[in-house]
């Protein structure tokens, strides 16, 4: 406990800090981090299901902006695509593309997720068996119903663990728009170290946080998997 | 009822159909007799359009379908109602129940409300001997319930003629009588068929005539007991012989 405590430097003095700092920290946790996690993944998740599609479409110009896209966004660096959107358009002297710094952060979050998730969402549809879409055919139905009501239900189920794994990922990479001055939970972090001069007691709260947001999320995961393999 | 014409059907440099001709009258049961490889799933698969040929037309109910042009995706899909396809693995939809898998042909295809394709449905079901398994996942069904399901679902469009890929062929022998009384039931009632099957019994009992291919041709066809107990080509004696061994 000892050593602990001065690894840590856990004087009262520290414990008070931490005490101080919890909520600001939450306050970046639940107006940004939570916000700009969810609504990049939904936004993401709808660019992902229309890459996939325009992938798989067998239409070559629509294959093709698939392919360069994701090349794009998976060939550079988020920090990069973040900087780009936030600072470099900004800079254009375009009204229109200077971007608040959340707007900015969001927009590039956005395209990051639907990159990867493409991926994902391509291969569990094709890992839907092929008998699957003959017997929707089979019965008369358009290759957007089949996808609707007897392909995407069955690629849900086995894009779960995957996609969970991109919603943590970006949970966690959302600290990077801190560097385009959004008040998310490790700006928050960074600008209490800038006071208190603690940077190890409160990197390692911030650390805790994420860690237990990714906890949270496990679970629900695992929740999500056990309703849909119900029928399998 | 089915006037298939001049069909032909390649994958890259295999010619899997040379020049076909078939016809089924109403309420007639065809059975397609054959080695593996000799065409006869891709002919049947033909008839529901799941193959396209690039030659030659069909006709099934006065509808024509002819395969040197572009044909356009709804008449495709017009044209596959005609017929309630059976498939070797069932393909049943795993997330719905028996019902469902029943239902989603008129619910979302013919746009039937849902209560009345329910009821419907639920009369299929008992008709196919699975009264009480109407809310049930395909994954809680014996391979033998879940034919029967298939062939519920395929029936439950009002197709014109109902085809069957090898319906048997995966399932293991003491669950294939349920699933052969089933069809032929359905023959006796009167239902065009066309049926591709090992099981040559059914074939002598229910087909009202049975046609042999070998290579992407038609060898002979006749009423079962011309073709089992007279074939007159050696291919058919020679492939019946080894269904004797």
């Amino acid at each position: 406990m000892f050593l602990f405590n001065s690894i840590l430097g856990l004087s009262p003095e520290n414990i008070e800090i931490l005490k101080d700092s919890f909520l600001p920290l939450m306050r970046g946790v639940l107006a940004y981090t939570i916000p700009l996690s969810l609504l990049s993944f939904f936004i993401g998740l709808v660019l992902a299901v229309v890459t996939a599609l325009f992938r798989i479409s067998g239409i070559s110009v629509l294959s093709g902006i698939a392919r360069v896209y994701v090349s794009l966004i998976r060939g550079t660096p988020l920090l990069v695509q973040l900087f780009i959107v936030y600072f470099g358009l900004g800079n254009l002297g375009i009204e229109f593309l200077k971007f608040e710094p959340f707007t900015g952060a969001l927009i590039a979050f956005s395209l990051n997720t639907g990159a990867y998730a493409s991926e994902t969402i391509r291969a569990s549809i094709l890992s839907v068996n092929k008998g699957q879409w003959e017997a929707a055919s089979s019965i008369g139905m358009s290759y957007m119903q089949s996808l609707r009501r007897v392909i995407l239900p069955q690629a849900t189920r086995v894009s779960i663990p995957p996609l969970s794994n991109s919603f943590i990922g970006l949970v966690k990479e959302t600290s990077l728009a801190s560097t385009i001055l959004v008040s998310e939970m490790f700006r928050k972090a960074q600008e209490i170290v800038a006071t208190t001069y603690t940077p190890l007691l409160i990197y390692m709260e911030a650390a805790a946080i994420y860690w237990a947001i990714c906890f949270i999320l496990s679970i629900i995961q695992g929740g999500i998997e056990n309703k849909l393999n119900r029928y399998v | 009822m089915i006037t298939a014409t001049n069909i032909s059907k390649r994958f890259g440099d295999l010619e899997v159909l040379k020049n076909i001709d078939f016809n089924v009258e109403t309420g007639k049961v065809v059975v397609i007799i054959g080695p593996s490889g000799s065409g006869k799933t891709t002919l049947l698969r033909c008839l529901n359009l799941l193959e396209q040929p690039e030659e030659g037309s069909l006709t099934i109910d006065r509808q024509t379908i002819d395969f040197h042009e572009k044909i356009p995706k709804k008449s495709i899909r017009g044209f596959r109602r005609l017929s309630g396809m059976v498939f070797q693995t069932y393909n049943l939809f795993p997330h719905f129940t028996a019902a469902e898998n029943v239902m989603e042909g008129p619910v979302t295809v013919q746009k039937v409300p849902k209560a009345k394709a329910r009821e419907k449905a639920t009369e299929i079901l008992a008709k196919v001997g699975l009264k009480d398994k109407v809310d049930t996942h395909p994954h809680q069904l014996s391979g033998g319930q879940q034919q029967r399901v298939g062939i519920a679902r395929a029936m439950a469009i009002d197709p014109k003629v109902m085809l069957f890929d090898e319906p048997t062929s995966a399932l293991d022998p003491e669950l294939i009588g349920e699933v052969l009384r089933v069809m032929k039931q359905l023959a006796e009632e009167g239902r065009t068929m066309v049926v591709v099957t090992h099981e040559m019994n059914f074939a002598k009992e229910v087909a009202d005539e049975v046609i042999f291919m070998d290579e992407g041709l038609v060898v002979e066809r006749g009423s079962p007991t011309d073709v089992f107990e007279n074939p007159q080509e050696e291919r058919t004696k020679r492939f019946l012989n080894l269904l004797k061994e």
